[in-house]
């Protein structure tokens, strides 16, 4: 039996934590996403299936703990929002150099610095390009709803499993605030410590007698050992290119003009194709799924079919430049979007097609 | 005449090195301590049959690469991260014996949120911390723990308080913190030191049999390179300057 519920963004990410099987989750507060460690507090989740909750003292510890728990082979995640994400950095970076899986979850607020508590997209080169020192990728997922929000935790834990990297869920306050209908997934039970030794052998579990010691380190001090390191990284990469990049396509059969957005600004965006379709304006969305890895290639066919594109985002244009990589120079590729908190709206939108486009 | 063979014989054998360090050589200076704090803790894991209950957990500093010579399955931190490190490993596997092996520009400086906290929730798990008053890995700078007028690379002229700031006596101030149960300052630079502070990290790690509180082991060391001394030099120096600040002993006991 299905079962639906009417939940915020940052609750839906909480629930599906705990039933996706999450091990533990290490957090602290700040708007917009404490709803997330206190719908885990409120749940206690650690009476049902075990899955440990800890309030830390800072992002910077949460992020270590995070470390330390996914170094134990458990499914772990945080959660955190812009300032806070900044803190994470340097952990993030140990976690990519040190191979561990986890899920990072990013409900951005604008900036630069202390910045505003609403909602925004300008922490997009921060999640796609690193955001950390080092040459590191994270995958980055961007959900367009509520139900986005919950279905992503299990798919996030599943992908940074499979590519042992951190996985960020990156969505915004509008996201995180709103309240929509989800249908919870069936829960799933934790792994036991029989199978998590089995599942990830390279985890630190204790040293026992039928194995060498194992040992969770970034550091390579020969930088041809380095080097190494960092072409296995790199071929995660391509790997993660060639195999998850995921994305969602509106109306583009027939599109002349195609807007680029994700997240809350993808969900707006519709509303503008419906508006330059009543007009006879053939407007399609391509919403990218995955950030990292980004939906170049379907881009670079669409760039070969249609008369334009229109990038909009929350920030001061950070999409729009993969965008037009990917493009190369064959199209016409514009960009809208405001920034600093404020959202934009579908007129808008549909004002900048006709006007950097449509008539440019 | 006696030969070699004569000599190495299993029943001339009274001591060996412990089967819980690996076969490669310390990267440590000849004369520091942080080899014999090591040998300690591995001699405490084998003696308890613990190895593999048993998750180390690595500093940024002379020790960064402890996770090579302690034959235990090891996590190496960012610097100063340790105590949330540990706290990370300790609940997801409760069951496990977790220590965090720190130097003091690790743990009293940059690490000082995560060690007060991680104390003041009373994790259980022991933390082992040498403090020789410097920076050794990056080349002698000064440390949270270098003493007044005491010269290092970031104060060639000797540590001036007022402009510097005062030395901080870190193992003191997490004795004041409810989570903690144990708090000990030891040395290992001669052999009935040495001794003491074996026992220092037995008791550490029985008590996370208890489950009540954190275990807090320092070890007040030498660094003769850092210090620009011989190693005999260096243990005097401690003797005459670093005790009389950092007095041996314990701090805090178990109140049952």
């Amino acid at each position: 039996m299905k079962e639906l519920k009417l939940m915020k963004g940052n609750e839906a990410i909480a629930e599906a934590a705990i039933r996706a099987g999450a091990d533990a989750y290490f957090g602290y507060p700040i708007t917009p996403q404490s709803e997330i460690l206190e719908y885990l507090m409120a749940e206690k989740p650690w009476e049902q299936t075990g899955m440990v909750v800890l309030q830390a003292e800072s992002e910077v510890a949460a992020i270590n703990m995070v470390y330390a728990a996914a170094a134990c082979g458990k499914r772990t995640l945080t959660s955190s929002s812009s300032p806070g994400i900044s803190l994470k950095m340097e952990g993030i970076s140990y976690i990519a150099g040190s191979e561990l899986p986890c899920v990072i979850v990013n409900v951005v607020r604008g900036g630069p610095g202390l910045g505003t508590i609403q909602p925004s997209q300008s922490d997009y080169f921060q999640a796609t390009k690193g955001g950390g020192h080092g040459d590191y990728r994270m995958l980055v997922l961007a959900p367009a709803s509520v139900q986005e929000m919950c279905d992503f935790v299990p798919l996030g834990f599943e992908l940074a499993f499979k590519y042992r990297n951190p996985v960020m869920i990156l969505t915004d306050g509008v996201i995180g605030q709103m309240m929509e209908k989800v249908e919870l997934f069936e829960p799933q039970a934790r792994l036991t410590q029989e199978e998590i030794i089995k599942n990830t052998p390279w985890a630190t579990t204790g040293r026992t007698p039928d194995r060498e010691r194992n040992i969770i380190t970034s550091l390579y001090l020969d930088p041809y050992v380095q080097e190494k390191h960092v072409c296995d990284l790199r071929d995660k990469y391509i790997r993660m290119e060639a195999e998850d990049v995921r994305f969602e396509e509106i109306a583009t059969e027939d599109a002349e003009y195609i807007l680029v957005a994700f997240g809350s600004s993808a969900r707006i965006c519709q509303k503008s194709i419906d508006m330059a379709r009543a007009k006879g304006i053939k407007v399609g969305l391509l919403r990218p799924i995955t950030l990292f890895p980004f939906p170049s290639e379907r881009i670079s066919e669409l760039a070969d079919q249609v008369k334009g594109f229109l990038v909009v985002e929350m920030n001061l244009g950070q999409m729009v430049e993969d965008v037009r990589l990917a493009v190369n120079g064959k199209n016409k590729v514009e960009y809208f979007g405001r920034f600093g908190g404020v959202i934009p709206n579908p007129d808008e939108v549909l004002t900048a097609l006709i006007q950097k486009i449509i008539g440019g | 005449m006696l030969t070699r063979e004569d000599i190495i014989k299993e029943e001339n054998l009274v001591y060996k090195r412990t089967s819980l360090l690996t076969p490669k050589a310390l990267s440590y200076c000849p004369g520091c301590g942080h080899g014999t704090v090591h040998r300690l803790i591995m001699e405490v894991v084998e003696e308890m049959g613990i190895q593999a209950e048993t998750i180390g957990i690595a500093p940024v500093g002379c020790s960064v690469l402890a996770y090579e010579f302690l034959e235990v399955d090891m996590q190496q931190a960012a610097h100063g991260r340790a105590p949330a490190v540990a706290t990370g490993v300790k609940r997801v596997m409760p069951e496990k014996y977790v220590f965090t092996y720190q130097g003091d520009g690790d743990l009293a400086a940059i690490g000082t949120a995560e060690t007060i906290h991680a104390c003041n929730r009373g994790e259980n798990i022991s933390i082992f911390f040498v403090n020789n008053g410097i920076y050794g890995m990056t080349g002698g700078q000064m440390a949270p723990t270098t003493l007044p007028g005491m010269k290092a690379s970031t104060c060639p002229y000797g540590r001036d308080v007022k402009m510097m700031g005062n030395p901080l006596k870190i193992t003191e101030l997490v004795a004041q913190l409810p989570g903690v149960r144990y708090v000990t300052r030891q040395a290992v630079h001669t052999p009935s030191a040495v001794r003491k502070a074996k026992k220092a990290i037995r008791i550490a790690f029985e008590n996370q049999k208890l489950d009540k509180g954190l275990s807090f082991v320092e070890f007040v060391s030498n660094c003769n390179s850092g210090w620009k001394m011989t190693p005999v030099q260096s243990n005097v120096w401690m003797e005459e300057n670093m005790f009389p600040f950092y007095p041996l002993g314990d701090i805090k006991l178990p109140v049952e």
